[in-house]
C-alpha cells in the first residue's frame, strides 16, 4: 500500500546551534537510527546558513523551513511544493505561543519542560496539519491541560 | 494496595492513611534495596553538568540500568516519573524502546498526569510498526469513549500521529462519531485524525462524507481549518470526491469573502492579517478545485482578484497569502488579466527586501515561466538584478530563470548579463552555466560572428570549469564557418599570445584552430601580425609548462604538428620540439612524439597530405542528440574519453553515410583526410572508401573490435571504424601481428593508411617492420627509458609498482609540481584474456585532495595498457597513503580487489 502525504509536514525539530534536540516531533514513519540521522543532517545543513540565506533549504527530497530564535532553531519539514511563507509564519505563530505559555521562553524551560512543549506542538499541529491558529485559543486549552495535573 | 487505593478514593481520611503506609514500606523496601529514584528535574540538571560526552553517556547508562530495574519491578508508584525520564533520555538519542510497555501501563492508569505521559510516551517510542499496537488500540478505544474531552483530546492526538492501517480500521467509527460531537475542541482533532485514516485506509472515506458536510458551515475557525483540510485529502486520493466536492466552491468563496472583509477579530489575528492560515488552506482548495474546470475557475475568478489586490504585501504573512493566490491563479483556468496580475505580484516580490520572498517569487516564476512567457519578460531586468543576490539560491534561480527567459530579441543583453554572472560565479554553477550559454547561443545567436565571439568568452569566463561539450562545440563552430575562420585564428592567437596556462579549455581550443588555420594567422588575413618564431616560443611554453595538463598538451603537440605543413621557416624547431617528446614521461605523449617524428624522416613526403586541413564538421552538427555526438567525436582524435567507442558505435548512422558516400569518390588523400577528420565511415561505406583490394575480402568476416588498434587509430586522431581493424590486419605478417599485440604501436595504423595510398602490399610491410620495433619497446618498458628534457626541471621521483595480482599490473610514476603530485598511472594487462569496464577508484587521508582524470581507456586487449592521471594536492606534506578499489571484467566474469598502497616514495612528501 502507498501511503500518499501530500502536504503534510514530516517533522517538527527544535534545536540548538551544538545540535542537541530540544524537541522531536515526527509525523512519518523513520526507524530510530534513521531519526537520529536525519537530525544530524538538519543539524548540518542549517547551521552553515546566515542571516544572508533563505529561510529555506531543500533537504533530500523535501524542503526544511527554518527560523532561528537566539540559540534555537525550529525547523519544519515540508514538501518541496509547499507554501513556504505560510509554514514560516507558523513556526512564529509557535514560537508566540510558547513564549506567552513560559512566560519568556528560553531554551531552558524547554529543557525542564519538555513534555509540556510537546503538548504545545500537540495543541497547534496534528498528524502533520496545522490544527488551531488561534494563540489564544490554545493557550486556553493549555491552562486547562496543567490545570488537570 | 492499589486496588484498595482506588475503590477507597473518596474516603480520603483512609487513602491518606493507607497511603503513607504504603510510602513507609516504599522507604523501608528502598533502604534494603534501592536508593529513591532521582526526579526528573535532577536527571537533567545531571546529565547537563557533564562536562564531556562519555560523562554524559556514563549518567545516562546508570540512570537507565535503574529504570530497567524499576520496571522490572513493577514499580508503579514511580513510573511516571520514570518514563518522563526515559522520554529525556530518548530524545538526546539513547535508545529507549524498553519503556514501551510502561506507556502503555500508563495510558490505562485512571490518572490524568499518568496518561499524559503514557500518551507522549506512545507518541515517540512507538511507531505504526510496532506490534504492541493491539494492546494501545484498547486503551485509545477506551479514551475515545471517555466523558472528558481532555482525555479523548489526548487519544485522537495521538491516534493523529501513529494510527496505522489496522488502528484506522479499529477506530474509524469511534472517529466518525466525534466528528460530530459538540465541542468544537474534539471535533477540529477528529477531523485531522479522519485525515490521517483515510491516508492509511483510502476505502474508509466514505464513511467520513457525510460529516464533511457541516464541518464547512461552522464558526470556529480551528474546525474550518481542519475541515478544508480534509476535504482537500480527499479530492486529491479520488476523483470521485473531487467531483463531489466542486459544489462546495461557492461556500469556500463566501467563506474567504468573509475572511478578508471582516475587521479585526483579535482570536485570529496575524500582523493585522485575518486568520492567514485558514486562508491559505482555502485557496489551496479552491486551485484543486479549480483546476481544469472553467466552471469552477469562473465562479473563483472574482474571489481570487479581490485577494490579490486587497492583501497587504509589506509582512511575511500577507506574502504568504499572496503567493498561494498567485499559485491558484496559475493552476486554475483563469482570465489572462488576472493572470498578468498574478505574475506582476511575482514581480512585486523580486523587489522585496525580504530574501525568502525574492526566493519564492524566482521558484514560481520558474514554474510558469513557460506557459506565460510574455508576462514574465516584463520583469526580466529585476530577475537579470538578482544574479547579483547574496544568496547563493537565489542566484541559482534567477540563473535558471534568465535562460527560460533568453530569445532572439534580447540575446544580446541577457548573454551579456550572464557572461558577467559567469565570470564571477561558483565553481558549481560554472560547468551548467556554461553548457547553457553554448545552447542558447546556438538557438538565437544573431550573427555567426557574435556566435563565435561569445563561445570564446564563454570558455574563457568558465576557466578550466568548462565541459568538454563546450570546448567541442567551439571548434565546431570554428571549423564549420569558413569565413570567420581568420577572424576566429586571430582572436584565439591573441589570448593565447597572453594565455594564463593554467586554464586548459581555452588553450586547447586555441592549439586546435591554430593547428588547422595558423597559414591563415601568418598570411595577414587574420588581422594581427605574428612571426614564426613567436608561434614555436608559445607552444614550447605550453609544452613545457607544468600546469597544462596531459590532455592540453597533447592537443598542442597534434597542432604543433599540423603547424608544420603550415609555416615555412621555423619547420626544423617544430622536429625539434616534437622529437624531444619521443622520450616524454608520459607515455601518451610519448607515442605521439616518437610517430610524429617519423613523419618528417622516413614518410616526410607523406606529412604534407597527412596534415592537411580537416574538412568542416556540418554534416554531423545540428540535429539534436547527433550534433552533441557529432560535437564529441570531434575531439576524440586529441582526446582520451573513456567512452570514445560506445560513441563512435552510434556514430554508424545513416547521416554519417551519407557523408561518406558524398566523399568516397575522391581521390585517396581525401580519403585518408576522411579518416584524420573524425568522421566515423558506416560498415558497409567503407569498403568503398577504401578502395585495396585486399581489404575488400577481409571485410567480409568482421573482426571484433580490437582495442589496441583503436588506441592506435586514436593517438593518429583517426576514427577507428568497425571494419577499420581488420582492414589493417590485411597486409601484416604474422610476426608484425604479435608484435603489436605486445605493445601499441602504431605501426598497424600507418600500415592500414599506406595501404590504401600506396598500392604494393611490399613496400608497406617494409616500412612496418622498421617502424614497429622502437616504439614496442618504448611501450613495454615505460619506466625504464624515460629521458627528461633539459628544460623540464620537475623532480624526478623512482615509480612503484602499485599493484600486480589477477592478471593486472598497475606501474606508478610521479612528477611533483609544489604540493601537487601528478601519478601517472600505467595499467597492464598482463592476462590472456580481455579485459573490459576497468574501474580504479582510490580514497587519500582526509587532509589530502584527490583528483582522478579519466582513463585513457577502461578496456584492455591481452597485454595492452591504459593510462590513467590522478592528481593528489598534499598541502601539508604528510605521508602518502591511498586506499584503492579495482574492478574489471575478464573473461565475463568481474574481478574486484582492494588494498592499501602504502609504499609511495617519501620523496613524494619531503
Amino acid at each position: 500500500m502507498t501511503y500518499r502525504f501530500t502536504n503534510a509536514i514530516r517533522f517538527i525539530l527544535i534545536q540548538n546551534r551544538a545540535g542537541k534536540t530540544r524537541l522531536a516531533k515526527w509525523y512519518m514513519n523513520f526507524d530510530d537510527d534513521e531519526k537520529q540521522k536525519l537530525i544530524e543532517e538538519v543539524h548540518a545543513v542549517v547551521t552553515v546558513r546566515d542571516a544572508k540565506h533563505t529561510n529555506f533549504v531543500e533537504f533530500r527530497n523535501f524542503k526544511i523551513v527554518y527560523r532561528r530564535y537566539a540559540g534555537l532553531y525550529f525547523c519544519i519539514c515540508v514538501d518541496i511544493a509547499d507554501n513556504n511563507l505560510a509554514y514560516l509564519e507558523a513556526i512564529h505563530n509557535f514560537v508566540e505561543v510558547l513564549n506567552e505559555y513560559f512566560h519568556n521562553v528560553c531554551e531552558l524551560d524547554l529543557v525542564f519542560n519538555f513534555y509540556k512543549a510537546y503538548s504545545v506542538v500537540d495543541e497547534m499541529f496534528l498528524a502533520g496539519e496545522i490544527r488551531e491558529t488561534s494563540q489564544t485559543k490554545v493557550l486556553k486549552q493549555l491552562l486547562m491541560l496543567n490545570s488537570l495535573e | 494496595m492499589n486496588k484498595a487505593r482506588d475503590s477507597l478514593g473518596t474516603m480520603s481520611s483512609i487513602k491518606q492513611v493507607i497511603n503513607d503506609a504504603v510510602e513507609k514500606g516504599k522507604e523501608v523496601y528502598e533502604k534494603v534495596r534501592q536508593p529513591n529514584p532521582i526526579r526528573l528535574r535532577d536527571l537533567i540538571r545531571q546529565i547537563r553538568s557533564a562536562k564531556t560526552a562519555a560523562e554524559e553517556r556514563a549518567v545516562v547508562n546508570r540512570e537507565c540500568a535503574y529504570i530497567r530495574l524499576t520496571f522490572r519491578e513493577e514499580d508503579s508508584v514511580w513510573r511516571c516519573r520514570n518514563v518522563a525520564k526515559l522520554l529525556y533520555i530518548h530524545m538526546l538519542g539513547y535508545p529507549a524502546h524498553f519503556g514501551q510497555m510502561e506507556c502503555l501501563k500508563l495510558i490505562a492508569s485512571p490518572r490524568f498526569t499518568d496518561k499524559r505521559i503514557g500518551y507522549l510516551g506512545a507518541m515517540l517510542l512507538l511507531d505504526e510498526r510496532q506490534d504492541v499496537h493491539l494492546l494501545i488500540t484498547n486503551s485509545l478505544k477506551n479514551d475515545l469513549n471517555s466523558s472528558t474531552q481532555f482525555v479523548q483530546g489526548l487519544a485522537l492526538c495521538t491516534l493523529g500521529a501513529i494510527a496505522s492501517p489496522e488502528m484506522s480500521r479499529d477506530l474509524a467509527g469511534e472517529v466518525e462519531r466525534l466528528l460530530k460531537s459538540s465541542n468544537a475542541y474534539i471535533r477540529k482533532k477528529a477531523a485531522v485524525c479522519a485525515l490521517r485514516i483515510i491516508l492509511k485506509v483510502p476505502e474508509l472515506m466514505e464513511m467520513f462524507l457525510p460529516a464533511t458536510r457541516s464541518l464547512l458551515s461552522e464558526k470556529n475557525h480551528g474546525v474550518l481549518i481542519t475541515g478544508v483540510t480534509l476535504i482537500t485529502e480527499m479530492c486529491l486520493q479520488s476523483p470521485d470526491m473531487l467531483a463531489h466536492f466542486k459544489k462546495i466552491v461557492p461556500n469556500l468563496v463566501r467563506i474567504l469573502k468573509n475572511l478578508i472583509m471582516a475587521g479585526y477579530s483579535p482570536e485570529h489575528d496575524v500582523q493585522g492579517v485575518s486568520d492567514p492560515f485558514l486562508q491559505v488552506k482555502i485557496l489551496k482548495l479552491l486551485r484543486i478545485l479549480g483546476c481544469g474546470d472553467s466552471d469552477a475557475s469562473e465562479t473563483m475568478n472574482d474571489i481570487l482578484a479581490q485577494v490579490a489586490t486587497n492583501t497587504e504585501s509589506s509582512k511575511n504573512v500577507g506574502n504568504a497569502i499572496l503567493y498561494e493566490t498567485v499559485l491558484s491563479i496559475m493552476d486554475i483556468k483563469s482570465e489572462s488579466g488576472l493572470r498578468v496580475l498574478a505574475i506582476n505580484i511575482l514581480g512585486r516580490f523580486l523587489l522585496n527586501a525580504d530574501k525568502n520572498i525574492r526566493y519564492v517569487a524566482l521558484n514560481t516564476l520558474l514554474r510558469v515561466v513557460h506557459a506565460d512567457n510574455s508576462a514574465v519578460q516584463r520583469h526580466r531586468s529585476t530577475i537579470l538584478e538578482c544574479l547579483k543576490d547574496a544568496d547563493i539560491s537565489i542566484r541559482k534561480r534567477a540563473m535558471e530563470l534568465c535562460f527560460a527567459l533568453i530569445n532572439g530579441n534580447n540575446i544580446r543583453t541577457m548573454m551579456k548579463e550572464l557572461l558577467t554572472f559567469l565570470e564571477n560565479a561558483e565553481p558549481e554553477f560554472k560547468a551548467t552555466c556554461s553548457s547553457k550559454c553554448v545552447l542558447a547561443a546556438e538557438k538565437y545567436s544573431p550573427n555567426v560572428r557574435w556566435h563565435i565571439d561569445t563561445l570564446l568568452k564563454v570558455v574563457e569566463a568558465a576557466g578550466n570549469h568548462v565541459p568538454d561539450d563546450v570546448v567541442s562545440s567551439t571548434i565546431q563552430l570554428i571549423s564549420e564557418t569558413r569565413a570567420e575562420q581568420a577572424y576566429a585564428v586571430g582572436e584565439l592567437w591573441r589570448h593565447l599570445s597572453v594565455a594564463q596556462l593554467e586554464f586548459q579549455p581555452m588553450i586547447q581550443v586555441s592549439t586546435w584552430c591554430i593547428g588547422e588555420f595558423g597559414d591563415l594567422l601568418l598570411n595577414g588575413q587574420a588581422d594581427v601580425t605574428v612571426e614564426e618564431t613567436q608561434i614555436i616560443e608559445i607552444y614550447q611554453k605550453i609544452l613545457w609548462a607544468s600546469q597544462c595538463s596531459i590532455t592540453t598538451k597533447e592537443y598542442a603537440l597534434t597542432s604543433l604538428m599540423k603547424l608544420s605543413a603550415r609555416l615555412n621557416q621555423e619547420v626544423g624547431s617544430i622536429q625539434q620540439v616534437v622529437s624531444a617528446f619521443g622520450s616524454h614521461l608520459n607515455i601518451e605523449l610519448q607515442q605521439r612524439g616518437i610517430e610524429y617524428s617519423q613523419l618528417f624522416t622516413r614518410h616526410n613526403h607523406m606529412r604534407g597530405p597527412l596534415l592537411e586541413r580537416m574538412p568542416p564538421f556540418e554534416g554531423v552538427r545540428g540535429n539534436g542528440t547527433e550534433g552533441e555526438k557529432g560535437g564529441i567525436a570531434i575531439t576524440n582524435g586529441l582526446d582520451n574519453s573513456p567512452d570514445n567507442q560506445s560513441l563512435l558505435n552510434d556514430l554508424s548512422s545513416p547521416n554519417n553515410n551519407n557523408n561518406i558516400n558524398s566523399t568516397h569518390e575522391n581521390n585517396e588523400s581525401n580519403a585518408l583526410l576522411l579518416l584524420l577528420g573524425g568522421i566515423e565511415p558506416g560498415e558497409g561505406d567503407t569498403v568503398q572508401a577504401v578502395t585495396s583490394p585486399a581489404t575488400s575480402t577481409i571485410n567480409a568476416t568482421p573482426a571484433p573490435r580490437s582495442t589496441v588498434n583503436a588506441d592506435i587509430l586514436d593517438l593518429l586522431g583517426l576514427e577507428p571504424g568497425p571494419t577499420a581493424p581488420s582492414n589493417t590486419t590485411t597486409s601484416t605478417s604474422p610476426a608484425q601481428l604479435s608484435h603489436t599485440n605486445n605493445s601499441s604501436s602504431p605501426a598497424l595504423l600507418l600500415d592500414g593508411l599506406l595501404n590504401n595510398t600506396s598500392s604494393t602490399t611490399t613496400t608497406t610491410t617494409a616500412g612496418i617492420a622498421s617502424l614497429s620495433t622502437p616504439t614496442a619497446n618504448s611501450t613495454t618498458l615505460p619506466t625504464n627509458n624515460f629521458i627528461i628534457p633539459q628544460s623540464l626541471s620537475q623532480p624526478s621521483v623512482p615509480g612503484i609498482v602499485a599493484y600486480d595480482k589477477n592478471g593486472m599490473k598497475l606501474d606508478m610514476t610521479f612528477e611533483i609540481q609544489d604540493s601537487v603530485t601528478t601519478i601517472n598511472m600505467l595499467a597492464t594487462n598482463t592476462s590472456l584474456a580481455q579485459v573490459t569496464d576497468f574501474l580504479f577508484q582510490a580514497a587519500v587521508p582526509k587532509s589530502l585532495q584527490l583528483q582522478m582524470m579519466t582513463p585513457s581507456s577502461t578496456s584492455m586487449a591481452p597485454s595492452a595498457t591504459l593510462t590513467q592521471v590522478i592528481k593528489v594536492n598534499n598541502p601539508s606534506k604528510v605521508p602518502l597513503r591511498m586506499r584503492m578499489r579495482l574492478s574489471w571484467q575478464a573473461n565475463g566474469s568481474v574481478v574486484q580487489d582492494q588494498g592499501e598502497i602504502s609504499h609511495f616514495p617519501p620523496a613524494l612528501w619531503q
